[in-house]
């Protein structure tokens, strides 16, 4: 088997001819691939707002208000949900920068009257075992059907009622955050979304 | 070229004697850094596998075409390739481990294995041998990374494929979940290994 010279018209031929089918099998694979990628994330979406919030049937992704407010850093998504035209709630994404590992984003649930209806994590980094039981029933559980306005969300030692994670305070304290700063926001702007629709 | 490969040998050798993590420690980063579950572990592994299989198909049928001079950038382009194509159709198809995995997916490119496997295999020998070449040392690493993955998932959180065999409040050693835990369980499976492999040889 003999090898190809390496001369100078060979070596750029040869590497021009690789990119060239990488390129185009590279971008063949990217166009089957979108479509699936883009429902995989609109369904993680859908299935987040299916378990916080009650039964509704208005097409929220597509009616999702985008405000900006002073308490958020980045425009922020409220998806208000409607059943027969009567408001039943809202889902806000709420962050906070202070978890063990960065960010952490969820998404909060709230009934008309500002309670917790439930909680699913979007997004999170923290550390596996500790951090991340953060997603579990245990610890979602007591923030459900709560409301901030007399339920202190902070964890118990800095004098909240939410019992943190064994050996995760500061991610408890990063989702009490989040889950604060989507209360904030949804009570600044309730009155706007609930009337939009009439 | 005189080719009298033992093709069983061939096969095997990836799994045992020459086993990429635990007898010749290459591809330590994705080893040490996802195999914090069982799961993880198998999902990298295969992942990685898929690339080896690839590549070392591709760089043995384009061998006598590349000049050596530029061997190495070419050999990464066709790397790179296939882990994109593996990045997009994860990110498409099994978003779950997309995000388990993260940014260890893109770094297959840089895992020693892969361009070891290309360069001092793939590169001098024919499709046959390279191909089960390949699929011996793919599985050896997808064993080695499921095993320790299993070993830390059992040890740091009492369960395996997330199956939990402890109650919910047990306490389980988090170290083994953590990082260093990755290099403790991975220095004692390899003692393991080595010891058991040198015995039968």
């Amino acid at each position: 088997m003999s090898k190809k010279e390496s001369t100078f018209l060979n070596m750029a031929l040869a590497l021009i001819v690789i990119t060239l089918v990488a390129g185009f099998s590279l971008g063949f694979v990217n166009d089957l691939t979108t479509g699936p990628k883009a429902a995989a994330k609109l369904a993680k979406k859908v299935n987040a707002l299916k378990a916080v919030l009650p039964e509704f049937d208005n097409d929220l992704v597509s009616e999702v208000v985008k405000i900006k407010t002073p308490v958020a850093k980045d425009s922020l998504e409220i998806y208000p949900a409607f059943s027969n035209g009567e408001f039943v709630g809202a889902a806000v994404i709420g962050a906070s920068e202070k978890g063990f590992s960065g960010l952490v984003k969820i998404m909060v649930g709230f009934t008309p009257d500002g309670s917790i209806q439930n909680v699913v994590v979007l997004e999170q980094k923290e550390t596996p075992g500790l951090g991340t039981k953060m997603k579990d029933e245990k610890f979602i559980g007591q923030f459900r059907d709560k409301n901030p306005s007399n339920f202190n969300l902070k964890v118990s030692k800095d004098g909240g009622q939410v019992d943190a994670l064994t050996g995760a305070t500061i991610s408890s304290r990063a989702f009490t955050e989040a889950a604060q700063s989507a209360y904030d926001e949804y009570i600044l702007i309730k009155d706007s979304i609930t009337k939009s629709k009439k | 070229m005189a080719n009298t490969i033992d093709q069983k040998q061939n096969f095997l050798k990836g799994i045992v004697k020459e086993n990429p993590v635990f007898v010749m420690l290459l591809g330590m980063c994705p080893t040490l850094g996802v195999t914090s579950s069982a799961f993880n572990g198998l999902g990298m592994g295969v992942a990685t596998l898929f690339v080896l299989l690839m590549s070392n198909t591709v760089v043995s049928l384009v061998k006598s075409q590349i000049p050596s001079k530029v061997r190495i950038p070419a050999f990464i382009i066709i790397i790179a390739s296939f882990v994109t194509i593996v990045e997009m159709v994860l990110e498409a198809f099994i978003p779950f481990l997309y995000e388990q995995l993260g940014i260890f997916i893109p770094l297959i490119v840089v895992n020693c294995l892969i361009l070891g496997r290309a360069e001092a295999f793939a590169s001098k020998n024919d499709l046959k041998s390279s191909i089960l070449d390949a699929l011996g040392m793919g599985l050896g690493f997808v064993i080695a990374l499921t095993v320790l993955g299993a070993t830390r998932e059992i040890l740091g959180n009492g369960s395996i494929f997330d199956f939990k065999f402890v109650s919910e409040d047990a306490n389980t050693f988090i170290l083994f979940i953590l990082p260093p835990g990755a290099f403790i369980a991975l220095a004692y499976l390899a003692i393991l290994f080595n010891k058991l492999t040198v015995k039968t040889a």
